[in-house]
């Protein structure tokens, strides 16, 4: 490891700080969408709250996602499945601030295949959750993150 | 306004693919401005929709996790070279707009 203590020390603080404050984004912000979702600081939670159900372990979805991210404020990742009916993909980092990152909704048509990229702020778990046919299906994987995308 | 998204989009075989790329600085509201210690407000994007004839062909939630500078990609069925793609996008500060992006 070549990471300066410095430059740990500032993201932990930075990323401490942060955690409290994931609850304090105005409600406005969320008006038209799923608020609690998006707000929990707790990813089962966050689930619960867009889902009201647990999504079961699938093998049938593919999560692309570096094992290792030297930049956490950038990391790709693609989800995609070979599910049919495929209604959304929502991706979420379990250790940010606030772990649901993003949904996206697959219209008929659309194949079920997204590639975004995203922020972590350490190493932790992504999860992708598929919903097909009203049943919710995830799959997980660790990345590992050399510095974090939370301080800036 | 201009359009901060820019965009890819390829009809081959029956399907378009596109990538788009938004030019937006993705505000956590986590951040501390370096110099006064105040904490820098969110301003994110938050809802993205992506229409084709009228159609909705893409759609998305976005939290404050998204990286800044945001890039999509997806896949519809559909869609010629020459045809119109509609991107609506709304940040959580209330600003919204709508731009279009034309098929290769």
């Amino acid at each position: 490891m070549t990471m300066h203590r410095r430059t740990v020390v500032k993201a932990m603080l930075a990323c401490g700080a942060l955690v409290g404050l994931g609850a304090v984004i105005p409600g406005v912000a969320f008006a038209a969408r799923n608020k609690g979702a998006f707000g929990s600081d707790d990813q089962a939670k966050a689930m619960q709250a867009l889902f009201d159900a647990e999504p079961a372990d699938s093998p049938d979805i593919v999560l692309k996602a570096p094992s290792i991210a030297e930049n956490g404020a950038v990391v790709p990742v693609t989800v995609s499945t070979e599910m049919t009916n495929v209604e959304s993909i929502s991706i979420f980092v379990a250790d940010n601030p606030t772990p649901l990152v993003a949904e996206f909704m697959i219209p008929a048509g659309t194949e079920a295949k997204v590639a975004t990229r995203i922020r972590m702020g350490k190493t932790s778990t992504i999860t992708a959750v598929v919903k097909a046919d009203g049943k919710l299906f995830s799959t997980a994987r660790e990345t590992k993150v050399t510095i974090g995308g939370c301080g800036g | 306004m201009a359009g901060i998204f820019k965009v890819k989009a390829k009809a081959k075989g029956g399907v378009t693919k596109v990538k788009m790329l938004a030019k937006h600085v993705m505000e956590t509201g986590q951040r501390k401005d370096k110099k006064t210690g105040d904490i820098i407000p969110a301003k994110f994007i938050q809802e993205l929709t992506v229409q084709h004839a009228g159609n909705t062909v893409f759609s998305g939630q976005l939290g404050t996790a998204v990286s800044k500078n945001p890039y999509f990609s997806f896949t519809f069925a559909g869609g010629a070279k020459g045809d119109e793609l509609s991107i609506s996008w709304a940040e959580n500060t209330g600003t919204s707009a709508t731009e279009t992006a034309k098929i290769k």
